[in-house]
């Protein structure tokens, strides 16, 4: 089985034995591996009650709860890792979830897919219509994502926050792009960061 | 083992003791009425202990010898379910306090060769652990995992807080850390109903033939409507009419749901004793695991390495949610392992008796999973 290609780029950059919080950890996939070949000790947060039920059986320690209302219970510096995949787009607070990330963990994953990727920008320029893509397959009035986000507005949050980029990553499809023109030509953004 | 006399269908031991309880007073001796299913593995490691509720009893998952009916968790225990003979040691005991065997207001104190009654003192739930830990002693049971609903839940968290070592894994299911006012409230109702029934004599109805049915019988038909969620009772019953077609213009049950009202709170009586029924909500009202420990759940639970996994039901209100979120907050904060789900069931609080994949799929895999 192999892992979404945002989840292996941060499985591949955990430390091994380290303690992770996977914030919108959905069925377990990336805590699975991350236990399963790197030791972790991983922790998750899921607002999905099916998908927690699918977590805690594969033996996994998941608590349903809302990244908006409930990482205000998590201790400071509690973990490594705090990790927020895919689901920066669907909070309703996105600058305040990533301060808690911050507080919470020592480092901090997050990854979103890019709203200023060409084919997005094709169809609002173009088409004149909401993009439905491959990373944003669901159409306005039903989508999830409420604070679309490009890697250059994440940047600038970063900056005005004084947020350390220790790490980034850029996707499209299932390959690496390069950092240049990531605003551009990446569907997806890995970052990893440190206050 | 088959032939050790200690493993089975009602079982019943005589402990010496002295059980040292909350409120001061040493209890000795410490009668245990229990079953057990399945085998202890040599190791130890597949040892449960299910908590049962308020009005529950030891017959978790065998015929109850009063009403005949089939263990009351038959759905979570058994051949090929989640708590399996098959795999796990299963231990339930009648709790302190409570009325199929183990020492309570029922049975007899040894000083004075009467019954109890109301000198029975006064328990905690902490106490009911403290009684259950003696039990394991005597089972050989060192480690163990902790299943319970309701006040099985409380158990099962007061076990986690005061033998930390002894538990591996929680499963704490519709319950809370403590009571809250209008639990205590309801509870307060139904031990009025009882005190208030002329034949309660201040307790000592044993000797008489005559207990104090109806006290008992309006405390379970209270309790019974918390059990129960507004949407469950509509759907079931409605407005609808008991066997008869236009109102009375009297007091009769009219209605389906005083007609079952009745009946629950009848048929109540014919299995449980009043002054238990006293004695198990006080320790209920008690309850308040935080208080026990400067104030901060969390503390309860500090260097905690037992796995939690709590899961609630969305119509419950006697237990609701939020109360459960709580106790994962402090879990959390204390940096033990936890797993929560809330489930949704029109049922409301007795949903985690009834019928519930979900709950059975959450349990299992926990259960199953390695530590």
């Amino acid at each position: 089985m192999s892992l979404r290609p945002d989840l292996a780029v941060i499985a591949a950059n955990v430390a091994p034995g380290s303690r992770v919080l996977d914030i919108g950890c959905g069925d377990g996939e990336l805590m699975a591996a991350l236990r399963d070949k790197k030791g972790v000790d991983a922790r998750g947060l899921e607002l999905d009650a099916d998908d927690v039920a699918s977590a805690v059986a594969r033996g996994l320690s998941v608590v349903q709860g809302d990244a908006d209302t409930d990482l205000a219970g998590y201790p400071d510096n509690s973990f490594d890792y705090a990790i927020l995949s895919q689901t920066l787009q669907t909070t309703r607070a996105p600058d305040v979830v990533l301060e808690h990330l911050l507080r919470i963990g020592r480092h901090a994953f997050v990854s979103f897919p890019n709203f200023a990727h060409w084919r997005v920008r094709a169809s609002l320029l173009w088409g004149g219509r909401m993009p439905v893509t491959r990373l944003l397959p669901v159409a306005w009035y039903a989508t999830p994502n409420i604070h679309h986000v490009t890697i250059d507005d994440f940047r600038a949050l970063l900056k005005e926050r004084g947020i350390t980029v220790e790490g980034a990553w850029f996707l499209s499809g299932d390959q690496r792009t390069s950092a240049t023109m990531a605003n551009l030509l990446a569907e997806h953004a890995v970052f990893l960061l440190r206050r | 083992m088959t032939d050790d006399q200690r493993f089975g269908l009602s079982r019943h031991v005589t402990l010496p003791g002295p059980l040292r309880l909350d409120g001061g007073v040493l209890l000795s001796p410490v009668d245990i009425a229990y079953e057990t299913y399945g085998t202890l593995a040599p190791d130890g490691s597949n040892a449960i202990l299910i908590c049962h509720a308020l009005t529950g009893d030891q017959y978790v998952a065998s015929d109850h010898p009063i009403t005949g009916k089939p263990g009351w968790w038959t759905r979570m225990v058994g051949p090929g379910k989640p708590i399996d003979p098959a795999r796990h040691f299963i231990v339930c005991a009648n709790v302190l306090g409570s009325c199929m065997g183990s020492s309570g207001p029922a049975t007899v104190n040894p000083a004075t060769g009467q019954p109890w009654a109301m000198s029975f003192p006064v328990i905690t739930v902490r106490d009911m652990v403290r009684a259950q830990a003696m039990l394991l002693d005597h089972l050989g049971v060192g480690t163990v995992t902790l299943v319970g609903g309701s006040m099985g839940g409380m158990q099962a968290l007061s076990w986690a807080a005061t033998f930390p070592d002894r538990v591996t894994k929680a499963v704490v299911i519709a319950s809370t850390a403590r009571h809250t006012a209008q639990n205590i409230a309801f509870h307060e109702v139904g031990r009025q109903a009882i005190m208030a029934d002329p034949n309660w004599r201040g307790g000592d109805y044993y000797g008489e033939g005559d207990p104090p049915a109806a006290g008992l019988a309006v405390a379970r038909m209270a309790a019974h409507i918390t059990y129960l969620s507004e949407a469950g009772l509509t759907e079931k019953f409605g407005r609808r009419l008991q066997a008869r077609e236009a109102k009375s213009f009297g007091f009769d049950a009219d209605f389906q749901v005083e007609s079952y009202l009745r009946h629950q709170g009848l048929s109540f009586t014919d299995r449980f004793d009043a002054n238990s029924y006293l004695y198990i909500t006080r320790a209920m009202d008690y309850f308040d695991l935080a208080e026990e420990h400067g104030g901060l759940l969390a503390n309860a639970f500090k260097g905690s390495r037992t796995r939690f996994a709590l899961v609630s039901f969305d119509t419950d209100w006697l237990y609701p949610t939020p109360e459960s979120r709580a106790i994962v907050h402090a879990l959390n904060a204390a940096g033990a392992a936890v797993s929560f789900v809330e489930l949704s069931s029109p049922f409301g609080h007795d949903a985690f008796l009834l019928d519930a994949p979900e709950l059975n799929r959450v349990v299992d895999g926990f259960l199953r999973a390695a530590l």
